[in-house]
């Protein structure tokens, strides 16, 4: 008989990893002892194709930056044998060099091994063989117009510019989105030969010019497992739908109630009802706060696709709480009732286990909390 | 020659002392990689340049260009600069 599994988070720190545990109902969790104390996890994802297989990406202040795999549920770590890295720059031609892998995501269900990696500053990788070598992508990484896409180094987000929200359609291997802060949103039909940007309808900062890729700030990309022709976004200025072949993002966060306004970080989608999805928002008045607003902490949903929203607030703290929360920071479960969990850069990890109607602390006292997965362990 | 390794970097050596052979920085540091795999890339990125926290120096000179050519009989010491929080 197949072990039944539970649920788990995959919690990415500032100082290291983190695997919290619970029982089969989702009521009682249990955080393990740090896993690589002291390095700087940015993001850690379990393989759907093999869930024995986690892959973590992760650097410390001092040494360059690599991938762990793990083939036992996390139990060991085995670095990469060749983690990505921008080609060696030609003599007299100017090339970037990899801070940190960002954002992983496993290929598609029809080609076991594959993953993708995005990177500050922004680049794609993908690996073929389980997370051990890793090729940059060149039809992005050495594409003609990349400075005009990403901008100057300067212009990135403070903890540096990154490629993040890569999504491969369940549909096609070939059909990949990915996001840069900053440089738009792009999509490629020939598995990262070329590329399109998909900018139109996202708004900039007022007075930056809209036609420039490098002034789009998109935080977070979901695509709709249950429709894959529906995306959702975070948006530095905004909340976006785009229901393709529409090329067009429509602002859904204008239906947000205007003392709340819809600036944010991370964004999630329900498994199996395109119509809903979860933003958590934060302040995005005067210089940008990004805390709860208010001191209040909320999530926010909608269940008509973006038409209206209703706040999801019980179990939070009813005032002075100063909460930020990353764009890999929240996630959903596949299971009925959709779980939510979402970290705090104080790091506390919070959960729902009734799609945010009621939420309750599961842990608290962690690192700065970089990104929440969830996990089947 | 011999090779002084810093804590950061133990769990590729398991031990501070190694020994490793080139005639240039580059050349010990392409062997150490071969001795203990990885170990290169967290010290120097996909240019070839020490990465900015570590330090080498030889005896007391620091160094910082791979094509410096080393004497074996001297001590190359692998160091992590103080920093962050």
């Amino acid at each position: 008989m197949a072990t039944r599994r539970s649920p788990a988070l995959l919690v990415a720190t500032r100082k290291g990893a983190f695997i919290l545990k619970s029982d089969p109902a989702r009521r009682s969790w249990k955080t393990s002892a740090p896993i690589m104390l002291g390095h700087i996890a940015h993001h850690l994802v379990q393989d759907p194709r093999d869930p024995k297989v986690i892959l973590f990406s992760a650097r410390t202040g001092h040494l360059g930056p690599t991938i762990y795999v793990s083939k036992d549920r996390g139990r060991k770590w085995k670095e990469a044998g060749s983690p990505p890295a921008f080609p060696k720059a030609r003599e007299g031609f100017k090339t970037h060099v990899l801070d940190h892998s960002f954002w992983l995501t496993p290929g598609h269900a029809s080609e076991p091994g594959v993953w993708y990696a995005g990177s500050s500053p922004q680049g794609l990788f993908r690996s073929e063989d389980g997370g051990e070598s890793w090729q940059p992508v060149s039809g992005l990484n050495d594409h003609p117009e990349y400075s005009q896409w990403m901008g100057a180094m300067e212009n990135g987000t403070p903890d540096g510019p990154k490629l993040h929200s890569v999504i491969v359609d369940p549909r096609d291997k070939n059909h990949l989105y990915v996001a840069m802060s900053s440089g738009g949103v792009h999509e490629s039909l020939d598995r990262g030969a070329t590329w399109k940007a998909l900018v139109k309808g996202m708004d900039v900062v007022q007075g930056f010019p809209a036609d420039k890729l490098y002034v789009h700030d998109p935080h977070c990309v979901r695509m709709c497992p249950s429709n894959p022709d529906r995306l959702y976004q975070q948006n530095h200025c905004g909340i976006y739908r785009l229901d393709r072949p529409g090329e067009v993002w429509e602002r859904i966060g204008k239906a947000m109630p205007a003392k709340i306004g819809d600036s944010g970080f991370p964004m999630t989608v329900h498994p199996r009802n395109d119509k809903v999805c979860w933003v958590l928002p934060m302040d995005g008045s005067m210089v940008w706060p990004r805390t709860s607003i208010a001191g209040k902490p909320s999530v926010y949903t909608t269940r008509n696709a973006g038409k209206s929203w209703q706040r999801q607030d019980k179990g939070f703290p009813a005032k002075d709480a100063w909460w930020t929360v990353k764009r890999q920071a929240m996630c959903g479960d596949a299971r009925d009732p959709v779980g939510l969990y979402f970290g705090t850069t104080q790091g506390e990890v919070w959960a729902s286990r009734d799609e945010g109607r009621s939420w309750r602390c599961i842990a608290r006292n962690l690192p700065e909390i970089y990104a929440v997965e969830c996990a089947e362990l | 020659m011999r090779v002084t390794i810093p804590s950061p970097l133990l769990d590729y050596t398991k031990r501070r002392d190694v020994t490793a052979k080139g005639a240039t920085l580059d050349e010990v540091l392409r062997d150490l990689d071969r001795q203990f795999p990885g170990i290169r890339f967290r010290m120097v990125d996909e240019h070839d340049r020490i990465r900015q926290h570590m330090r080498v120096f030889l005896d007391g000179d620091e160094l910082r260009d791979p094509a410096t050519v080393l004497d074996d009989k001297r001590t190359l010491h692998i160091v992590q600069a103080l920093s962050g929080g």
